[in-house]
């Protein structure tokens, strides 16, 4: 079983993806990456870069939607990175998730099950077109 | 939220039990080897670890999980272990091993000690050494890997084998006694030694991979907890010892061989055979896994042994768009470098089928029909099937069906079986 952990922060807390200016977190956060890698369990993990300057927000509130500069949404959230791991159980993924190096308010690890191709009704040609991709580019 | 501030856990839902369980899975490597790593013994960190593990189940649903749960575990096995000497109240050098490193209630040294990866990998590998040691038999290198190093329960390894949990239990116990007899010592084996023991460690996770993949027992074709948790033992096995070649080789042979597993039951719950299956519904990116892992084995720079040619194989097939499409010159060619390098009968039946393949039915048949001369595999399904089948192909179906016949009536997989009994319903009628 396949499951995304994704990192929820807050504007106040960034992991330093961006940043030589914290190697306290980057060494954290390597420390749990290899813990995953030891474990067996990583397949998958992106950081995303917290840089106001690189980010745009597309709000579908109104016809057309607002685009905005930066990445921050009304709440202050921010998506900070995700990790896919392929464990046994949902409590396993808990576990792992519960290891992450963060911490303080809102800052927040949600737990997604990863839904495979196989689930979506396997004779529309649309779920076809999407698994010729997937086979051509090596990710399913 | 900081660990340990967190709500307790539901003692009467499976919940508190599931966490508790998680954290083993998670940690009981570390935790066993750094236990092992202390004592030189094996055993004894086992008996340790797994008395803090029952306090922890008995302890986290009320406070809740510690902030360093391996530290925790490993403190409180110290301190088990400590009871246990003092109860003796004999001089033991393990105990006091174990004694000396306990630490000041509220301090936990053990929690930096698990944090050195480097240490910790090499303490790993010796595990799996230790684990797999030849003077254990087959069934108890298993069980102990799972256990010590999947940080199965005795109850999952159980229903994983189908067998009851005492006597997975008394497996263990024997394991652990016939190491303290044998003197087995906890450490990484150098040279010539290396070889040997890690051709075990190799054989004990591929064991634990067919048996997940192909049940011989049972209803279920597949048994994917098991084959999940080879294909975990092989990734921590390739992060601990990262230059053998077939520890790579075993890593891509069992993501490739798992890559298909979507495949290889229909709807019905019917077994399809790999001609028949939709390839499209291959596992991509375990096969992308696969691959990486067979060209990290290839840049060892010490050849492909045994598991990488299997795997080099499985390649073949995992990227071929159909049977037709598949490079079966290749495949014929890397099956015979196997024949060489571990000739075995059905290595050789394999080669027939890669021959049937890329030079036609007849001189397949001719391969099979010189391993049937031989004798070998004379009470497999296999032979007659395959035979079967190329007489099927022949337009033989007369003998066609004498052979799958007996190939069902020897298969001891229902869902292997009944694809065997579907060909023969499809032969010409009256046939035989």
């Amino acid at each position: 079983m396949k499951y995304m952990l994704i990192m929820r922060t807050t504007d106040e807390w960034a992991p330093g993806a961006t940043g030589v200016e914290n190697e306290d977190m980057i060494e954290k956060m390597s420390r749990f990456n290899e813990e995953l890698i030891a474990a067996g369990v990583l397949v998958a993990m992106e950081g995303l870069s917290d840089d106001p300057a690189e980010s745009v927000v597309v709000d579908y509130a109104q016809t057309p939607p607002v685009v905005t500069d930066g990445p921050y949404s009304e709440a202050k959230e921010l998506f900070g990175g995700y990790w896919i791991l392929d464990v046994a159980s949902r409590p396993e993924a808990v576990e792992w998730a519960r290891r992450a190096p963060l911490e303080g308010p809102g800052v927040k690890v949600e737990v997604r099950r990863v839904a495979s191709i196989d689930e979506f009704p396997q004779d529309n040609p649309w779920i076809q077109r999407e698994r010729a991709w997937r086979e051509a580019t090596g990710q399913l | 939220m900081a660990r340990g501030d967190g709500p307790a856990l539901t003692p009467a839902s499976g919940e508190g039990r599931a966490a508790v369980e998680a954290v083993w899975r998670a940690d009981a490597a570390r935790i066993v080897a750094t236990l092992a790593r202390s004592t030189g013994d094996l055993a004894l960190a086992e008996d340790a670890a797994q008395e803090a593990l029952a306090e922890a189940l008995v302890a986290w649903p009320r406070t809740g999980v510690p902030a360093n749960p391996a530290g925790w575990l490993v403190t409180t096995a110290r301190r088990r272990a400590v009871d246990a000497f003092r109860r003796r109240s004999a001089l033991d050098d393990r105990y006091a091993a174990l004694a000396r490193a306990v630490d000041p209630p509220g301090t936990s040294p053990d929690a930096d000690l698990l944090r050195d990866p480097d240490a910790i990998g090499d303490d790993v590998l010796a595990l799996m050494f230790v684990a797999c040691h030849p003077v254990l038999s087959r069934e108890a290198q298993v069980a102990l890997t799972l256990r010590v190093i999947g940080g199965l329960t005795s109850d999952e390894i159980a229903r994983a084998f189908l067998v009851p949990t005492a006597t997975v239990q008394a497996r263990i116990t024997r394991a652990k006694k016939t190491l303290t007899a044998a003197r087995v010592p906890f450490a990484v084996p150098e040279g010539a030694e290396r070889r040997e023991r890690l051709s075990s460690v190799l054989a004990v996770v591929y064991l634990v991979f067919t048996e997940g993949s192909t049940a011989t027992s049972g209803e279920d074709w597949l048994r994917p907890d098991l084959a999940h948790e080879a294909v975990r033992l092989a990734r921590v096995l390739a992060h601990v010892a990262p230059d053998e070649p077939e520890v790579l080789g075993l890593l891509a042979l069992l993501e490739l061989t798992a890559a298909r597993f979507p495949a290889r039951v229909a709807a019905d719950g019917k077994a399809v055979l790999l001609e028949d299956q939709d390839r499209r519904r291959w596992d991509r990116d375990a096969i992308r896994r696969g691959r990486a892992a067979l060209a990290a084995a290839g840049r060892v720079g010490r050849g492909l042994g045994a598991y990488g040619l299997q795997a080099a194989i499985a390649e073949c097939h995992a990227v071929a768009a159909s049977v037709e499409a598949t490079d079966w010159e290749r495949v014929l060619v890397l099956y015979e470098a196997l024949g060489r390098l571990a000739p075995s009968p059905v290595v050789e039946l394999n080669r027939a089928v890669a021959v049937a393949m890329a030079r036609g039915p007849a001189a397949g048949l001719a391969v099979v029909d010189g391993l049937v001369a031989t004798g070998a595999l004379a009470a497999s399904h296999l032979l007659p099937s395959v035979r079967g089948e190329l007489l099927r192909r022949l337009g033989r179906d007369a003998e066609a069906r004498d052979d799958l016949a007996r190939a069902a009536a020897l298969c001891p997989n229902p869902a292997e079986r009944r694809v065997l009994q579907d060909k023969i319903a499809g032969l010409a009628p009256g046939a035989g």
